[in-house]
This record gives structure tokens, C-alpha cells and sequence, in this order.
């Protein structure tokens, strides 16, 4: 196996492994937001298990750290790579002919999802970290010293989009991610050597995968931000 | 038919080469791409002037010679032909048309529009044969059992013609249509499997060193190529890759 990653098919198994990868903790972190929309006492014991369980914050969300900056950096390299194998370019290039606009700007919707991480992850992902491991307060309670206070993720969650401003970023950063996705996700099954009789069928779970997953996150966001 | 050609002329693999106007008059529409250009060239060299270098050889759509970067599409607007099979029927009176040569760092530019392919040659070189024993005991062809499925599958990957259409229209200059291709179709025969390891091992690896880009499954090669080779091929190549890895 040595010296695979180092070769062009390698580099495309291992962004297609961390996309799989990605693709599938979307799917868990859809389903957990969406409870949001009509249980918040679910939401809140589901937000307070992944948020204490040791298996979650100390093995999983480490590899998923390690997933989402693998991907990001592997895509960068790729692009990086592939630049440099046309050092001419054409004077006239009609690319639209033969190929999609999200095949071809893959690194554009990638950076706008990127960027949206980044502001997730000080809305959320900071804040969860500085409450429980630097504030040392893992109660998930909104008042730590009343436990009648109920748990905060909730009324978190809802404050978050009151703004309409984070709530269009939001938005945006969803289509893109559906756009990543509508080429991304049969791609990924390409490039791990999957295309046979079942990729006519793939196709078509992907264009549903790939717009509904996004399509749920947005109507969170907008569900709580018209019912706040 | 009057017609505004952008051409790039280029003296030598040195020049830098620049895109230059040539007006045409009277060119008839059942003219095949390659003549209108031998009417340019003939105009060219009476007016003492050099004329365009461009490769072509069996004009019939078989050599993969004739490669040329046509409005922004490898071999022109239409779909499953090399420029020789192009006809001037596909343009309109009027048009400008914008000829190029292939653009990628492995496919060097010699002269005008022509490249040097033999990149494709030193892949071919690595794995893409196999081994027989030729010393006067060769058996009979039809001793070895083949289906008619892999036996259609690997002609379809064996017309490839290696014009490298598919590199010129990758966005990554990615030769693995043309890689997979030549893969696959020892891939699915018998004869193919003693070496099969290796093959794809040394013929990937041998695409890595000339400086092809990496693979982003655009499917824009699929779609420019003369022979209409399959991305199946690549996913193919992808498996057959993975394989010899995991052997070690
Ligand atoms: C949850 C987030 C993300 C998901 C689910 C995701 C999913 C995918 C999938 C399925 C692919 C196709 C893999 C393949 O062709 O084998 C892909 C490719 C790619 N992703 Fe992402 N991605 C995400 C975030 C990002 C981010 C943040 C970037 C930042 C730059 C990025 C950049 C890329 C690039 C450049 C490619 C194309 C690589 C290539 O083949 O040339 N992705 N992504
Ligand atoms: S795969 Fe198609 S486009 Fe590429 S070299 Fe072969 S015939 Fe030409
Ligand atoms: S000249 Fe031979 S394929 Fe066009």
C-alpha cells in the first residue's frame, strides 16, 4: 500500500473516504436538528447525550475534526495540482458544452462551506467547548445551580436564528452545499471504482439526497426563525 | 461561405506564441475542416508566408492525429468525431471560429497547433501490452473462452485512438479517460490478467510523472471524445488500482 495517497487515484480515494464520511454525519446531525421542529424536550436530551457522551466528544468528534480539515486540505491540494498541469490557457473555452458548473467549481462551493463552518463553529461549536470544558459546567442547564431551570440547547438554538442575517448566510451556505453535493455525491462512488447497473438508480437517490439534506437544514433555520 | 479564423501561431517550442486573424472567402459548406484549413495554408504559401503546422494523417477518423481546440471545444462543436470528420456544414456564414492547440503542461507545444503527444506514448510503454511467448508454439486465439460481454467491452475501451481529446477538454488536463481505457481493455480479457497488477500500477504511475492533473469525474472527456469511451473505464482503472494495492 506504500506510497498510494501519493498518487493521483489515491488522492481521490481519500477525498472520496472523507466526503463518505461527511456525508453521513450530515445525515445525523439533519435528523438531530430536525427533532428541534417539533420536540424540544427530545432535541434537548438528544443535543445533551451528543454533547457529554465520552464515546461522542472523545472519539467521534475528533475524526470528524480530523474528516472535515482532511477534506478541505486534500481539496485544495487537488485543485492546487491541477492548475499546475495547464500552465496555457485557452484563449476560448466553452466548457458549459460537456461538463456541469458544480463539477467544475467544486472549490468555490467548498470554500463557501467552509466559510460557514467557520461561523459555525463560533456560534456553536466554541461556545459549547468554552461552557463545558473551560467553564468546567456540564449540567446542559440553563441556570447551573437550579436544576429546575431546564436544558439551554434549545433556547440556544432559538436565539440563534432571530438574526436575518445569520439566517440568509445559513440559506446560502445550504444551496452551495447542495450544489457541492450534486456533483459530489456520485463522484465519490466513481472514484472508489463504483459504477455499474446500479449507478443509473445512485443517481437519482443522490439528486434526493442531495437537495433534501440541505433542504431540511434550511427549513429549521427558517422554521425558527418565523415561529421566534 | 466568408469566415474570421483566430488562429494561434507559435514559431517553435520556445515562442510564446500569439493568437493571429485570418479572413477566409468562398469556403463551401461540404468542405471537411482539415481542407478549409489546406485552402488557408495554400493562400498562406503563395503569399510566401509560413503556413499553419497541424497533425492529421488518415483524415478518416482513425489515427487520432488531428488535434485541435475549436471554439472552445476539443475537436469542434460536434459530438463523437476527430476535426477531420468535421464539416464546414457545422459553421455558419460569418463565424469566427477560434483554433488552438491541446493546452496542458504534458502535451508541450512543438509548432503552431502542434503538440507532442508522446506522453501517451511513454504511458502505452509502462504496461500497455502483455507478454507472449512467440517462439513458434503459440496456441490458437479461439483456445481461450471468452464471453461475448467482456469480449464487446474490451473492443469498446480498445477504440481508443489516443488523440487526447480527453485531456484537452479536462479542466485538469487529466489523461484518465485515456489511461482507463488502455487498462480495461486488457483488464477484461484473459490474456490481460498474469500482468494485470503491475500493469496498472506502472501505467498509473507513469501518468503521475508526466505532469497529467488528478481526476475531479467532470465527465467533459466522456463527452469530447471521438470514440466515446465510457467513464467506466476510469471507474474500471479506479478498482483494478485498488486491487493491486491492496497485493502489495
Ligand atoms: C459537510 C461538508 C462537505 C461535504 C459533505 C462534502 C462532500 C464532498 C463530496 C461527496 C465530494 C466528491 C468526492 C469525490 O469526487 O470523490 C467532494 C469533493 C470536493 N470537496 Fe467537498 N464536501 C464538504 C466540504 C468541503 C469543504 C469545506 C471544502 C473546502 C474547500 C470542500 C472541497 C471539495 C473539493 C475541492 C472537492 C473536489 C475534489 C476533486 O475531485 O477535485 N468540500 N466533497
Ligand atoms: S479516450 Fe477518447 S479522447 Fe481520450 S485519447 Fe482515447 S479516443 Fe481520444
Ligand atoms: S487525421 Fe486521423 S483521426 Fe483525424
Amino acid at each position: 500500500m506504500s506510497g498510494i495517497f501519493n498518487s493521483s487515484i489515491g488522492r481521490k480515494f481519500a477525498m472520496a473516504l472523507s466526503a463518505f464520511f461527511l456525508m453521513i454525519f450530515l445525515v445525523m446531525h439533519v435528523s438531530i436538528n430536525f427533532t428541534s421542529v417539533f420536540s424540544e424536550e427530545l432535541f434537548n436530551k438528544m443535543s445533551h447525550f451528543m454533547g457529554t457522551n465520552p464515546l461522542v466528544q472523545g472519539v467521534m468528534q475528533p475524526i470528524l475534526i480530523f474528516g472535515v480539515v482532511f477534506h478541505f486540505i486534500m481539496g485544495f491540494i487537488l485543485e492546487f495540482k491541477n492548475k499546475a498541469s495547464r500552465s496555457v490557457r485557452y484563449s476560448k473555452n466553452s466548457p458549459s458544452g460537456n461538463s456541469t458548473w458544480m463539477s467544475r467549481n467544486m472549490l468555490l462551493s467548498g470554500v463557501v462551506i467552509l466559510a460557514f463552518l467557520a461561523l459555525h463553529f463560533y456560534d456553536f461549536w466554541v461556545h459549547e467547548m468554552t461552557v463545558k470544558y473551560i467553564d468546567g459546567d456540564m449540567s446542559g442547564l440553563m441556570d447551573p445551580n437550579n436544576a429546575d431551570s431546564g436544558f439551554r440547547y434549545y433556547e440556544e438554538l432559538r436565539e440563534k436564528f432571530v438574526s436575518p442575517l445569520r439566517v440568509s448566510i445559513y440559506t446560502v451556505s445550504f444551496v452551495l452545499l447542495a450544489m457541492h453535493l450534486l456533483h459530489g455525491f456520485n463522484s465519490a462512488f466513481q472514484s472508489l471504482g463504483a459504477n455499474n447497473k446500479y449507478t443509473k438508480s445512485l443517481k437519482g437517490f443522490g439528486k434526493v439526497y442531495s437537495i433534501g439534506i440541505p433542504a431540511v437544514f434550511i427549513f429549521i433555520a427558517l422554521y425558527h426563525h418565523f415561529t421566534h | 461561405m466568408k469566415l474570421t479564423l483566430k488562429i494561434w501561431r507559435q514559431k517553435d517550442a520556445k515562442d510564446r506564441g500569439k493568437i493571429v486573424d485570418y479572413q477566409l472567402d468562398d469556403i463551401s459548406p461540404d468542405m471537411s475542416f482539415l481542407e478549409m484549413l489546406d485552402v488557408l495554408n495554400q493562400q498562406l504559401i503563395d503569399k510566401d508566408q509560413d503556413p499553419i503546422a497541424f497533425d492529421h494523417d488518415c483524415r478518416e477518423g482513425i489515427c487520432g492525429m488531428c488535434s485541435m481546440y475549436i471554439n472552445g471545444r476539443a475537436h469542434g462543436p460536434d459530438r463523437e468525431i476527430t476535426v477531420c470528420q468535421l464539416h464546414m456544414r457545422s459553421f455558419s456564414d460569418g463565424d469566427t471560429i477560434y483554433i488552438e492547440p491541446w493546452r496542458a503542461k504534458a502535451f508541450p507545444v512543438i509548432k503552431d497547433l502542434v503538440v507532442d503527444r508522446s506522453a501517451f506514448d511513454r504511458i502505452q510503454q509502462a504496461g500497455g501490452f502483455i507478454s507472449v511467448n512467440t517462439s513458434g508454439n503459440t496456441q490458437d486465439a479461439n483456445n481461450i473462452l471468452i464471453s461475448k460481454h467482456a469480449a464487446d467491452t474490451a473492443m469498446d475501451a480498445a477504440t481508443c485512438i489516443g488523440c487526447g481529446a480527453c485531456v484537452a477538454s479536462c479542466k485538469n488536463s487529466s489523461a484518465m479517460l485515456f489511461v482507463g481505457a488502455k487498462v480495461s481493455q486488457y483488464a477484461l480479457l484473459p490474456q490481460g490478467q498474469v500482468e494485470a497488477a503491475d500493469r496498472v500500477m506502472n501505467m498509473v504511475k507513469q501518468m503521475d510523472e508526466e505532469g497529467f492533473g488528478n481526476c475531479t469525474n467532470t465527465g467533459a472527456c466522456e463527452v469530447e471524445c471521438p470514440k466515446g469511451i465510457s467513464l467506466e473505464n476510469i471507474a474500471r482503472m479506479n478498482r483494478e488500482y485498488l486491487k493491486a494495492n491492496l497485493k502489495g
